[in-house]
């Protein structure tokens, strides 16, 4: 399993949220690193996958914690 | 200053045909008696159905006696999952349905599973298109009543393999059920179904009628308390002026299809086409090439679906959206998760006979604007 090196934790908020919260946090960490963002909007488990996909970053897979789902994305670029 | 309308929403409801509105407002005069009794007014109903049964038959090629008319498309939806399951329960208990169903055929599915059925998804690519491999082994298992599939879907547009589809359940010996909402009236539906179901209000009809074909020799059984009417498939009387109306409406927008097909067919490529390139981080989703002539969908990185939708209803522009934040469940659109694409920021296109090429030049001259305000507000730009 993935050890993230930061959780952002997007509880609460409603899509696209979680989705911006990655967008700018991504680009201010070092290539490789894994962000794990708490969302417990339904849409973060489509939205956040796409976004990597269009971004070409890597979704690295989801994880169900007991903080609910979250999800795992490194820096590819 | 008021703006003027555009409404592109024509996959949720067509505007009123004008041939509907005469037969509706003839029909209001002297269809109003019930059609099962005996006497003039209603002989005078029963000729009106009968002429509506007729040429609906006629445009979707079956026979009258395997049509019936339905209180709405979603009824009819119903009708044809649970009938079809119920009359297979001897052969089995589970339907098989794709993932990206509409809501009516999906909701009549989990009321299956509550009663002790099964339903098996069989997934969808990125584009929207069936898994004709999964669908394959899905209809092949043991135990099989019933196998649904959309014709096109109601969301993306992307056509579905209907006649691979029924190859496939008539070598598994199971009745193909096809959901052709989106395809009557404007594209033809493959051969190799055994259950179809439509709705009058996309094609232009009113709404409050729907249509249930069961061909002969299929194995259906009401789901409803028994009643006469309708050849024991609809339960109640019929909106019948509803029904002459749409019936008027089907067989005009029938002799326009090919006509609307290769005029709004490039208008589509034209939006396709325009949004992907003026407007930044949009996904056009669907397949481009074989898809619903009408119909459009595309997801904006990083907006609201609600914000994007009110601020086109002020500039005058309805749209739909399967955003989460558009639906009553706050869950995004099952079919944009069934193909894994954007869904938040979506927005579907849907256009019709009154749709001009001026109206569509109007939303895409102002939605590159309308975009870039929205991210400005969210601070989302160069995100």
């Amino acid at each position: 399993m993935t050890v993230p090196d930061e959780v952002l934790d997007c509880r609460g908020q409603r899509c696209p949220l979680p989705v911006i919260a990655v967008a700018r946090r991504l680009p201010e960490l070092p290539v490789g690193t894994v962000v794990r963002v708490l969302a417990d909007d339904p849409a973060a488990a489509v939205d956040i996958p796409a976004w990597c996909r269009m971004r070409g970053q890597e979704f690295v897979g989801t994880v169900t914690g007991p903080d609910g789902p979250a999800y795992d994305v490194r820096r590819q670029h | 200053m008021s703006v003027s309308l555009v409404y592109l929403d024509a996959a949720t409801a067509a505007p009123l045909h004008p041939v509907a509105r005469q037969a509706l407002l003839a029909a209001l005069e002297d269809g109003w008696a019930d059609p099962g009794k005996l006497y003039t007014q209603a002989r005078r109903a029963r000729q009106l159905l009968d002429a509506a049964r007729a040429a609906t038959a006629e445009t979707l090629g079956v026979r009258p006696d395997e049509l019936s008319f339905t209180a709405s498309g979603t009824a009819a939806a119903h009708a044809a999952v649970l009938g079809g399951l119920a009359g297979r329960r001897r052969a089995g208990r589970t339907l098989v349905h794709s993932a990206i169903e509409h809501s009516a055929v999906l909701h009549a599915a989990e009321r299956h599973v509550a009663d002790g059925g099964t339903a098996t998804s069989v997934p969808v690519d990125r584009l929207g298109g069936l898994d004709p491999q999964a669908w394959a082994a899905a209809v092949g298992a043991p135990g099989v009543a019933l196998a649904a599939l959309i014709a096109a879907s109601h969301e993306v547009g992307t056509l579905q393999p209907v006649a691979q589809a029924a190859a496939a359940c008539a070598d598994a010996g199971v009745p193909l059920y096809v959901d052709a909402a989106q395809a009557v009236g404007r594209v033809p539906v493959p051969a190799g179904w055994s259950v179809l179901t439509a709705s009058a209000h996309k094609w232009g009809g009113p709404a409050g009628v729907g249509v249930l074909v069961v061909r002969k020799g299929t194995r259906w059984e009401s789901p409803y308390p028994a009643d006469e009417r309708e050849a024991g498939r609809t339960p109640g009387a019929l909106n019948l002026p509803a029904v002459v109306a749409a019936a008027a409406s089907l067989r005009a927008v029938a002799a326009e299809a090919a006509a609307e097909t290769a005029r709004l067919t490039p208008l589509v490529d034209l939006i396709r086409a325009r949004v992907a390139a003026q407007v930044p981080d949009v996904e056009v989703v669907g397949d481009p090439q074989s898809r619903l002539p009408h119909l459009v969908t595309f997801s904006c990185l990083y907006v609201d679906g609600e914000a994007l939708l009110h601020a086109l209803d002020r500039r005058g522009f309805a749209v739909s959206s399967g955003s989460s934040c558009t639906s009553s469940t706050l869950r995004p659109s099952h079919v944009l998760e069934a193909m894994g694409v954007l869904s938040h920021g979506n927005v579907r296109i849907s256009l019709h006979r009154e749709t001009s090429t001026a109206d569509v030049e109007r939303f895409l001259a102002e939605l590159p604007g309308i975009v870039a305000e929205l991210r400005a507000e969210a601070g989302v730009v160069g995100l």
